[in-house]
This record gives C-alpha cells, structure tokens and sequence, in this order.
C-alpha cells in the first residue's frame, strides 16, 4: 500500500484517496515544435526500475495536484511536494541520495524552490 | 439485542456554503462577514450555530442553519466582491448525516481509509467513505459526515450497516 502525504493539506493519503497522473516534470512541446519533440512529449516515458518522480492528485481531499518521489521496486516513497516546481526540490534530491547514493539527477537546470513559485498556487 | 455502534440521523435542515478564494488576501473579509474567525489547515471554527470549515488550501465551507445560507451567501457574495471569488449555495447538493454514540468512531473506521479517531476536537477531514468522497467532522460527542446529495442513500445504507448492532470493532 502506497502512503503520500500530500504537500498542500498535509494529509497523510492512502492510495484509494489519489488518483494518478503519470510521469511529473514533462516539458509540453506543442505548435512550431518538431515532429519528434511532440512525439517524445505524446508518448516518451521513463518508466525506471528505481527512483521516479510522479504527478498524484488527492482527489478526494483537497483536490490538488502534487509531485512525489518514489522508488518502482521497493515503493519506498522519498517525499513529496508541490506541484509548481519545475524540477525536484534540493531536499528531494538529498532525501533521495539519503537512501540511494549512486543515484545523480538527470536534469541539468537549476531546481527552482518551491517558494519562487507560491504565487502560482492560488 | 445488542446495541447499535452509534444513531445515524439524516441532517435535513444544514445549509451550506462553498466559498473559494485566495484564503490569505480575503481572510479578514470572509471572516467579518461569517462572523467566524478563519479556520486553520484541516480545523473548523464554530460557534454552536454555525461552523467554517477549512476543505483547501482555497476553499472554504460555511455550515448553517438552511434557513439563513441565502442571506449568508449574500452577506459572503458583497464582502468578496472586489476579490477574484466564487460564494455559491451549495445546501441542496449536499447530504449530512449525524453519528452519534460511543463507537461511532468504530462505524467511520469500516467505511473510511483515514483515521478518524485521532482527528482533533476541532479537525475536519475529507477522504472517502466506501465508493464516494465525504467530508467529516466532529459534532458534539459524535461526527457528522457530508457527501453529494446524488449519492446520499448509499452513504445512508453505508452508516447503517456499518454502525449494525454486534458488529463493534473492540477485541471480544
């Protein structure tokens, strides 16, 4: 069973409470991109066995979209945080690297911090 | 025969008000024209007759007597009209039924995958009972549980068995 605790209520959710939503952090490709840029936003997706980042929507409590960060294999569950966050947040990164220390973030531009972008929230 | 877990009683005369805005920036307004002060996060703020509950981090619900949810929707509507807001009667979309008894805890437990029994004097929790979303908080010794009104005789059917006589949770 699957236990996130969702960043907006700080309710800890069971799974049948969130519904889910796929690979978090896709960048949209959409008029005036190329062929396989759209392709790759349509259908490319990383399904890892290991560390993953995810979109949950707690959707029968307060109904927000929210990231979390997990492990496939051992569903271990690393934290979770907003949804306004272009990348995962540093202490994402260091609660990952917490538990899996050869693990190294494949994304290359700064992590925004979840306080930048609080005034996309409401 | 024994007992039942707890008395589910159909609240018909609640009227409720949804009201969503920016909590922070229309706080003192909503809280001047309920009468209440805001709740905080997963709390309720009551003062007998009516009740504010926090639902999101951008929604609000006002619980009241059916007989003035159309001038507090009003009084709501006026005190938010320069904020970005959404005040609407919700009262006859909502069923509320009232749990009371010494387990009532014990028949929420069977529907719900959320612990009610620890929730707070004051907290208010939105999770699921069985197949359908619900809101619940505490009411005097008891709870009382809201959900759609479309599905309001399966969330009756649902409380009743669940609070069925001799079928307590407690080790025997």
């Amino acid at each position: 069973m699957l236990t996130l605790t969702c960043p907006y209520c700080g309710n800890a959710a069971e799974e049948t409470e969130l519904a889910p939503g796929g690979e978090a952090h896709l960048k949209r490709f959409g008029p005036g991109s190329s062929d396989e840029q759209f392709e790759d936003y349509l259908f490319a997706r990383k399904n890892p066995k290991g560390v993953h980042f995810e979109r949950w929507r707690h959707a029968y409590g307060c109904g927000k979209w929210f990231l979390a960060a997990r492990d496939t294999v051992t569903l271990e569950v690393f934290g979770t945080y907003k949804a306004q966050t272009p990348n995962p947040t540093p202490e994402i990164v260091a609660a990952v690297q917490a538990k899996r220390p050869n693990w190294t973030p494949d994304w290359t531009s700064t992590p925004a911090t979840t306080t930048s972008a609080e005034s996309l929230t409401e | 025969m024994a007992e039942a877990l707890a008395k589910i009683t159909e609240l018909k005369d609640l009227g409720m008000v949804q009201i969503r805005a920016d909590l922070v920036r229309a706080g003192d307004a909503i809280a001047a024209a309920t009468g209440l002060a805001m709740p905080a996060a997963n709390a309720t703020v009551t003062d007998g007759a009516r009740t504010l509950c926090w639902m999101s981090p951008d929604e609000l619900l006002l619980v009241l007597p059916k007989a003035e949810a159309r001038e507090a929707t009003q009084a709501l509507a006026d005190a938010l009209s320069t904020e970005h807001a959404l005040v609407l009667d919700v009262s006859d979309m909502r069923a509320a039924f009232a749990i009371e008894g010494a387990r009532a805890a014990q028949a929420l437990a069977k529907l719900c995958p959320a612990d009610i029994a620890a929730m707070p004097a004051d907290g208010i929790r939105r999770t699921r009972a069985a197949q359908v979303a619900c809101g619940i908080w505490r009411r005097g010794e008891g709870f009382v549980l809201i959900g759609f009104r479309s599905v309001g005789d399966y969330i009756g059917g649902l409380l009743r068995g669940a609070a069925r006589p001799g079928t307590e949770l407690d080790p025997r």
